[in-house]
């Protein structure tokens, strides 16, 4: 067939949580340049499946790069080589016919594998939980004009809401730390009003969740945030930094507790 | 306090105030050691200075020195040891996309200096035998030209100085994003003023032990 690649797989196989992983080497022939990376692996699984043997498990779900599902450490970066890309985005003319490619789970203590590919996330749940909402008192609705907010602002907090929680940060993180996704969660609150209240609290609760699910701490390699398919700036932990030392000063301490989810 | 102390951003502050404590204290050290180039008298006049006629001062600026130093060692090393049990199992392929050579040596880097240190007040300060037999108390000029006279010496000065230059160039751009007083920027990771402290401090350190390798200083 002309126009098709054929790919090297090294990929990392585990069975189970407890079970020792190993590299599995997988020849891929025949693969299209417009397949993207996970169409690539529904190709490998389907033949494997069809030789009787246990398909590569991978998290994945909307395959349009906003559900934050999918994410695989690929050639030794998260979400492979491409840009302000999900691994679902990723098509495989990003790579050349003979290419050996490496695919890795996120590695870090907080994401123990589950199967193969696929690692438990959980903690970033339970960063949000910690104090990643607006406590809203119900009532009448009021007028979408009555509460003022600036556009740099309001572009701001988009910035940082456009994190889809895929955990890359934490993966491409030579500390394994999470501070990007804990500052963006942070920072898209507590840029607009309806986030002042709890803002410092927020601050304070997220981080000592972070801290409390064994991520590492932040040293700004930058990685994270060339890492981020949604380009989330390192910015906003220094932001998170400024809420947290302010919010050590003047709120209550806060607890938190590991397994609240 | 104590859960300030115990946060992952909580020791990153200590680190960054007593950074800051550090960079003020190499900036003002570099810039009193370039005396050496007006001479033996001034030289020796400022170096009396220190250590006798402001003794009291001086004594209060190394006790913050060594808080300083003890805090930032102290911080580092926990929060080195949580960064590391957070990734048990390594990546078999991992490639930095875009931290630079500095970041990532600021570890290590800090270990050297830190035994750097500690020969290097022993070699100026305390007049260690094995460092510098030829010690002189009161004689600043004498022991600085007698020591950097040894090919040794200014070797291990100008690598020591080098991994002072790497721990600048990230330390004092990473200091006020620690802090969270940094202004958002359109490229974060780029940073010139960092670069200029931390090339001036080196070059002005490095200019002693090669004053002295090149005859200039004798």
């Amino acid at each position: 067939m002309s126009g098709t690649m054929n790919i090297t797989l090294k990929v990392w196989r585990q069975s189970g949580p407890s079970a020792p992983g190993a590299f599995e080497t997988y020849k891929a022939p025949g693969i299209s340049p417009d397949m993207s990376f996970l169409e690539m692996l529904d190709i490998v699984n389907e033949r494997l499946i069809e030789g009787g043997k246990d398909p590569i498990a991978f998290d994945h779900d909307c395959r349009e790069g906003i559900c934050g599902m999918c994410g695989l450490v690929i050639n030794g970066a998260a979400h492979g080589p491409s840009k302000l890309t999900t691994t679902c985005q990723l098509h495989m003319r990003s790579f050349k016919d003979g290419d050996s490619i490496t695919i890795e789970p996120w590695r870090a203590k907080a994401f123990p594998v589950i199967k193969d590919l696929v690692v438990d996330r959980a903690p970033l749940d339970r960063i949000i939980q910690a104090g990643g909402f607006i406590s809203v008192a119900t009532g009448g609705p009021q007028d979408a004009n009555a509460l003022p907010v600036g556009k740099p602002e309001a572009e701001q907090s988009m910035d940082a809401a456009a994190c889809i929680g895929c955990g890359a940060c934490v993966a491409a993180c030579p500390n394994a730390s999470v501070s990007l996704f804990t500052a963006a969660k942070i920072s898209h609150l507590g840029l607009l009003p309806q986030g002042q209240p709890e803002r410092y609290r927020r601050a304070l609760k997220m981080v000592a969740q972070m801290d409390l699910e064994g991520f590492g701490g932040c040293t700004l390699f930058g990685e994270c945030m060339a890492a981020c398919p949604k380009g989330i700036s390192i910015d906003f932990i220094k932001r998170m930094n400024g809420d947290y030392i302010w919010g050590s000063v003047t709120e209550a301490p806060v607890k938190v507790t590991l397994g609240g989810g | 306090m104590l859960k300030f102390w115990n946060s992952s951003v909580g020791k990153k502050v200590v680190m960054a105030l007593t950074g800051l404590v550090l960079v003020g204290f190499v900036i003002g050290h570099m810039a009193g050691n370039l005396q050496i180039f007006a001479g033996p008298e001034r030289y020796n006049a400022y170096a009396r200075l220190l250590q006798h006629d402001i003794i009291e001062l001086t004594w209060a600026v190394r006790v913050a020195l060594f808080v300083s130093v003890v805090l930032h060692a102290l911080s580092a090393w926990q929060l080195t040891r949580r960064s590391w049990a957070a990734r048990p199992v390594e990546y078999a392929m991992q490639e930095a996309q875009v931290s630079t050579y500095a970041s990532r040596t600021m570890r290590w880097g800090g270990v050297f200096l830190f035994v750097f240190l500690i020969l290097h007040i022993g070699q100026f300060t305390l007049g260690w035998k094995w460092l510098l037999p030829e010690y002189v108390p009161d004689g600043a000029y004498g022991n600085v030209v007698l020591a950097f006279g040894r090919p040794l010496w200014v070797v291990v000065y100008l690598v020591a100085m080098f991994f002072l230059m790497l721990h600048l160039l990230h330390g004092t751009w990473a200091v006020l994003r620690t802090l969270g007083v940094a202004k958002n920027a359109a490229e974060p990771l780029q940073r010139q003023l960092p670069l200029i402290i931390a090339v001036v401090v080196t070059v002005g350190f490095s200019l002693v032990p090669l004053g002295v390798a090149l005859g200039v200083v004798r």
